[in-house]
């Protein structure tokens, strides 16, 4: 039995650089980094020191404050720098791999048939805890909770992402089996979050309450599924996981490796080479694009709430996509005037790209204007498709208002679920960068 | 192109950080983006950005206001020299008229922005394009024949205590252009009503009477008759009034224009227009009922909507995004309540011979309680949820 997400309103974006179905090997990453910074409020406690010979799977740090959660090296090789900013925060982590990979052998068991606190253990203990996220506050999930569900969505419809279908195609079997761990971990249902139109292997998989999934971005959002299907109230909490995750998850359960492959589709309409590329977490970005682009902006995850990195940095934990689209920093005369640079799309009517609902868009990262008051009314409604007032909780955030962000649903969102505001709002305000602040706030808070 | 840039850049460079003029920036800043879209970059969230900024939109409903504005001009020649019984073309007409509204309009826009500028130089931020709108919407709804001083001091009011003093743009409670006209109606009302001022020198010239169809309806007398008006006239609009209020079909292409690039929600327009058509029917139903009523309450329902000021209060004031209900069924209540009460206000109450003014200013005090009950229900819906959650878990 299957539930069905509708999803009416949200904009579908077409834009031009979509990654082809191909699958290439990335040259070896002549250094990889595992960043802190990506596990979002975590305070790492070094276990290694610079010069460190590990094992892929072997321990590198665990969070302060909750030292169930560990972090693992996803390769084998040595520990050449880390890297620390101000105040001596851990920025980065970076390991020279070998070029014979060595795995740290971590016991196998068939989760279905073990007992569920030595299931969770497992996954805690060999760091798969580092790829499960937790609602509400869009942080790394505690291993001491237990999770009233388990949401997986293996629909992208933010425009240019990766296709998870794609991405598991010949990791469907530890798939199946991440799928069994996960069950051992929440005390309700694991939920599959498939399209509707899909008719490949994944509708297939076992022990999961599957969603089949219809409607423009952000359909494919797992907090709109979850809103729809079991939303979370205050006090309870939720894990997300992403599909290629619970792949790893699986493989370990399996093989007793903790295997970091991970795959990154290249896209944009800045990118040479649209594809996807086998690679590891945490890969240098040279190690995917043989050159540095010029005046583009490279993306760590997708367009809408994917982060911008350098050219000699390295690819974010979680991310699936490189993106690349040029710099927008030029000039544009009297781009002010209704129904002009219909070229640009615009979700407005004050633009003609309405009647060209099939154009694949050449995008920039110009603002297209300036930040100003909140004046227009009603237009992120249009994009919002869960039951909650976006521009309510938006001011609610702004003023740091904690009653009123619990009562208008702060629970329910993460920064992502506001990207297509951020993306359309007339006044060019930072959306989800003011949902995150709001979320912060309420971790010192509310806790 | 390249050199306007190159120019513009030149100009510029006292003004940029750490130099001498750093804080007049957004006074150079808000010309510079009338030329050119600036080259800001996406610094945070989304790294790509819809076309549409508050520029567009504002100057999306500064061209649904020509049409009006344009016609308000011929109007004011027209009812002047159909007066006075002189020959007259065209373009006579409107050069009369223009050669009185255009002052007001640079008055308009200058005193505005002016005060925008300099508070945006004093707060520190950029100037807001809300008041290309304000600034053109205010001399449209006053009588021609207003001193230009009065233009200058509401203006002045309606910035200051109408914007300024809420904390700016965005967060005015009041609609300004309005809060300008209720500011002119009260403190200087000789100018601003009676039946010597909706005609061009009906002051001064024997013979022009400056009364509108509501003021003589108002009077008791039966005005269509009178002043051999039809609907038809009242739909486009060649009889006395506010400059550029009186023609529907004017205002109908505007509304047109901004309903379907959707810069104004069409379900204030719709609602205000059902409440007006309610409240009219219901007031000609009332002989019927056994009750006298007045001039103004036999006046045809659908003629209450084509004439003095209520087309063009529901389509350009009403939906003023800011001071507007912000929630969709908000939008619904709020327009219906403005129809209503503009028509209540306007048969009832001899003072005012017009409602809508009053109603929108009336509703724009109580959008915000409206809102806040529709959220409230979202809010409750939320909690009902969590505490069936808990019954099923305990």
């Amino acid at each position: 039995m299957s539930i069905d997400v509708r999803v009416k309103r949200g904009l579908k974006l077409n834009l031009k650089g979509e990654a082809e179905k191909i699958l290439v090997d990335a040259p070896i990453s002549k250094t990889i980094a595992v960043q802190p910074p990506n596990f979002h409020s975590i305070v790492p406690k070094m276990v290694v020191k610079e010069g460190a010979k590990l094992k892929a799977g072997d321990e590198l740090f665990f969070s302060k404050y909750s030292d169930k959660t560990r972090f693992v090296s996803p390769v084998s090789g040595t520990v050449k720098e880390i890297v620390r900013g101000e105040k001596r925060r851990i920025l980065q982590i970076v390991i020279s791999p070998d070029k014979e990979q060595e795995f740290k052998e971590y016991p196998t068991m068939d989760p279905l048939k073990t007992d569920a606190q030595k299931v969770k253990d497992h996954v805690f203990s060999s760091g798969l805890g580092a790829l499960i996220m937790q609602r509400p506050y869009d942080i790394l999930a505690n291993g001491e909770d237990t999770p009233k569900a388990i949401f997986v969505s293996a629909v992208d419809t933010a425009p240019l992402s990766a296709s998870q279908e794609f991405i598991l195609k010949n990791k469907m079997n530890f798939f199946q089996t991440g799928i069994n761990v996960l069950t051992k971990l929440t005390s309700g249902k694991v939920h599959l979050g498939v399209d509707k139109d899909s008719t490949g292997e994944i509708r297939n998989v076992q022990n999961v309450e599957l969603i089949t999934v219809k409607g423009p971005h952000p359909a494919g959002n797992v907090g709109v599924q979850i809103h729809k299907v079991n939303p979370i109230n205050q006090g309870e909490r939720v894990w997300t996981i992403r599909p290629e995750d619970v792949a790893i998850i699986g493989e370990l359960f399996e093989t007793g490796k903790f295997n970091a492959e991970r795959t990154v589709a290249v896209v944009g309409n800045a990118a040479k080479e649209t594809k996807y590329f086998k690679t590891i977490i945490g890969a240098e970005v040279k190690s995917i694009l043989s050159e540095e682009p010029e005046n583009t902006r490279i993306i760590s995850g997708n367009v809408l709430s994917g982060q911008k990195i350098d050219y000699n940095n390295y690819i974010n934990y979680h991310a699936n996509e490189l993106t690349l689209i040029p710099e927008g920093n030029q000039y544009r005369m009297f781009g002010w005037i209704p129904f002009t640079y219909n070229n640009i799309h615009s979700m407005s009517k004050t633009s003609l790209s309405w009647l060209f609902p099939n154009r694949k868009y050449d995008v920039n990262t110009n603002l297209n204007g300036e930040e100003r008051a909140l004046v227009v009314t009603g237009e992120m409604e249009e994009v919002m498709p869960m039951d909650i007032y976006p521009m309510q909780l938006i001011k609610a955030c702004m003023a740091g208002d904690i009653e009123k962000m619990e009562s208008l649903g702060i629970y329910e969102v993460i920064p992502e679920d506001f990207a297509l505001i951020d993306y359309t709002n007339t006044s060019k305000i930072e959306a989800q960068d003011i949902i995150r602040q709001g979320l912060d706030l309420m971790i010192t808070e509310v806790g | 192109m390249n050199w306007i840039r190159q120019k513009l850049d030149q100009i510029k460079e006292p003004f940029q950080p750490g130099n001498k003029f750093e804080k007049y920036a957004p006074a150079v800043n808000a010309l510079d983006t009338f030329l050119f879209v600036p080259d800001h970059t996406t610094k945070k969230g989304a790294h790509i950005r819809d076309a549409v900024d508050l520029k567009r939109t504002m100057i999306t409903v500064v061209l649904a206001l020509i049409p009006a504005l344009i016609f308000g001009m011929w109007n004011t020649g027209y009812q002047y020299y159909s007066q006075t019984g002189e020959e007259f073309g065209f373009m006579d007409a409107f050069i009369h008229g223009a050669w009185k509204i255009v002052p007001m309009i640079v008055v308009s826009y200058g005193v505005g922005l002016a005060l925008e500028f300099a508070f945006a130089i004093m707060r520190g931020h950029e100037v807001n394009e809300g008041y290309l709108v304000t600034g053109l919407l205010i001399p449209m709804i006053m009588p021609v024949d207003i001193p230009l001083w009065m233009v200058a001091l509401s203006v002045i009011f309606a910035v200051l205590i109408g914007k300024e003093a809420f904390g700016g743009t965005g967060m005015n409670i009041l609609n300004p252009a309005l809060t300008a006209r209720a500011f002119a109606f009260f403190a200087y009302p000789t100018y601003m009503s009676g039946n010597e001022v909706w005609v061009s020198e009906a002051a001064n010239v024997d013979g022009v009477s400056g009364e509108t169809i509501l003021g003589s309806l108002a009077a008791g007398k039966d005005a269509i008759t009178e002043m051999g008006l039809s609907s038809a006239h009242m739909f486009t609009g060649m009889i006395p009034g506010s400059i550029s209020e009186t023609s529907t079909l004017c205002i109908l292409a505007g509304a047109l224009l901004i309903v379907l690039t959707k810069v104004a929600d069409w379900r204030i327009i719709v609602g205000g227009v059902v409440g007006a058509a309610a409240m009219g029917l219901l007031l000609n139903a009332l002989p019927s009922l056994g009750v006298d009523g007045n001039a103004l309450t036999n006046f045809a329902w659908y003629n209450h909507l084509i004439v003095g000021g209520f087309a063009f209060g529901i389509v350009f004031m009403a939906t003023d995004p800011v001071s507007a209900a912000q929630t969709m069924k908000g939008k619904w209540i709020y327009g219906i309540l403005i129809g209503l009460i503009a028509i209540l206000i306007r048969t009832l109450n001899p003072a005012y011979p017009e409602g809508i003014m009053l109603s929108i200013l009336l509703m724009n005090v109580f959008a915000p309680t409206i809102d806040h009950y529709i959220v409230e229900a979202n809010v409750k819906r939320r909690k009902k949820r969590m505490q069936t959650q808990t019954v099923k878990t305990a």
